[in-house]
């Protein structure tokens, strides 16, 4: 048995077959789940929508149909602020990567080097079709690696009302806390720009009273950095400054 | 009764008396770093049962005409292949916890314990005795990766599974989190002092000096 085992012809008729079955398995489940997948990352990013919209308790476990009825997704020319018509699967974090959108970042430590000229935003409107908030997806360093969330402002393109982080890898405990529910809650009602320059600051023992500021986190300086280079430049003129004075929405 | 006998051994053994993380030490670096919230512990303790269950018992099935020779990369590319499908499973209908767990899960097929049972057990062993080496020993793994996740996480965020039980300062409870705990390497401490308590009620795990 243990001679006819050692035959080269045998040894490599063993290998073919196990890895024929093995890549017949692997590609079969890849298949076959993924249109699962897809559904639950879609349905991911719209409960992230949801939570910036402040639908969360209206939603009530109704993702997806609360999404269709209240939200809208535009594309806007971060240069201009106007509305473009892009492909619908569009990705500003990937186009960011393609030479036909991807612009220089300049006189910004955001932590990445391009970003896309295109932008997915995201439109919440009431019952009667009025646009209520305006949600944009903003992302910069943070400690470890580069933190995604959403920004979601008031019809006035200035009041914060949410910033809900989705995605970032700061430490439990410390950075992790900007997904703190009461640390995210002092963002409501705080103002963006004064005088049409961006005014809101993430400080250290702050005075909270303040619509400007915003109470650093807790041993997280660099977290709290992020978030404030993030919004220094996602607000700014080269971010969604030009859709924000613009008001694109209104018209 | 010899058989449910040698079943049961196989079967519960590793959960105390042959531990894979505390009396082999294998698959430490995995027990490191997602025992931070009990939930991903459990999921990870789950995936790895199952994968090292049905690694166990395919390669079983197939040992008398694995070729020595290849043998180690036959049992990889097994390993490898159950470790997708795990991932893939995981990604469809738990897309949550398997963010959270990110790469640990495509990690597995690193897990020396997989690897280990498979050389060493399932090599020489029939198949259905194979596949409940398999649970025994992911069991085992699981057990440590509980004890550890539900100090961590009660320690370090005051919760277990997402309730809170000691409600944090900063949520205005009373309870300060350890911020150490909360961190991967502070497993160390903890899988060390396991190992220490283990070895007190069985004095014949330790190894003697050499």
């Amino acid at each position: 048995m243990s001679a006819k085992k050692e035959t080269l012809g045998k040894t490599i008729g063993v290998v073919l077959a196990v890895c024929l079955v093995c890549s017949i398995i692997v590609s079969g489940s890849a298949v076959g789940l993924r249109s699962l997948q897809e559904t639950n990352a879609k349905l991911d990013q719209q409960s992230n929508i949801i939570e910036a919209a402040g639908l969360s308790d209206i939603a009530a476990g109704d993702i997806a149909g609360t999404y269709d009825k209240f939200v809208e997704e535009r594309f806007i020319d971060l240069s201009t602020g106007e509305y473009v018509e892009v492909a619908n699967d569009f990705d500003m974090y990937k186009a960011a990567k393609q030479p036909k959108y991807s612009v220089k970042v300049e006189n910004s430590n955001v932590g990445f080097q391009y970003r896309s000229s295109v932008a997915n935003i995201f439109l919440v409107k009431d019952d009667t079709g009025q646009v209520n908030r305006i949600i944009l997806p903003v992302n910069g360093s943070g400690l470890w690696d580069m933190m995604y969330g959403y920004l979601a402002l008031d019809v006035d393109g200035n009041t914060v009302r949410e910033l809900v982080y989705y995605k970032q890898k700061e430490t439990p405990g410390l950075g992790g806390e900007v997904q703190n529910p009461s640390w995210k809650a002092q963002w409501d009602g705080k103002k963006i720009f004064k005088d049409g320059e961006v005014a809101i600051e993430v400080k250290k023992n702050a005075d909270s009273s303040s619509d400007y500021v915003v109470d650093a986190l807790s041993g997280a300086t660099l977290t709290s950095n992020g978030v404030q280079n993030t919004l220094d430049y996602w607000a700014g003129d080269n971010g969604y400054g030009p859709f924000l004075k613009n008001q694109t929405w209104k018209s | 009764m010899a058989e449910i006998k040698e079943m049961k051994k196989v079967l519960f053994g590793p959960l105390l008396d042959n531990n894979p993380i505390a009396l082999q030490v294998l698959g430490v670096c995995s027990a490191l770093a997602i025992t931070t919230k009990l939930e991903t512990a459990l999921v990870m303790g789950i995936a790895l049962t199952t994968v090292t269950a049905f690694s166990n018992l395919f390669i079983s099935l197939i040992r008398k005409q694995i070729p020595s020779s290849v043998r180690i990369i036959i049992q990889m590319t097994i390993i490898a292949s159950l470790v997708i499908v795990v991932d893939q499973i995981l990604k469809a209908y738990s897309y949550e916890i398997s963010k959270q767990l990110s790469v640990f899960v495509g990690l597995i097929i690193t897990n020396c314990i997989v690897m280990g049972r498979a050389e060493a057990y399932a090599m020489k062993s029939p198949p259905f005795m194979s596949f409940l080496d398999g649970i025994g020993n992911g069991l085992g793994y699981s057990l440590v990766l509980i004890v550890i996740g539900t100090i961590k996480e009660l320690a370090g965020f005051g919760t277990l599974l997402g309730f809170e039980i000691m409600p944090l300062i900063q949520n205005g409870g009373w309870y300060q989190g350890n911020g150490l705990l909360i961190l991967p390497f502070s497993s160390f401490f903890l899988i060390a002092g396991l190992i220490w308590a283990i070895r007190t009620i069985r004095p014949e795990q330790v190894e003697p000096k050499e």
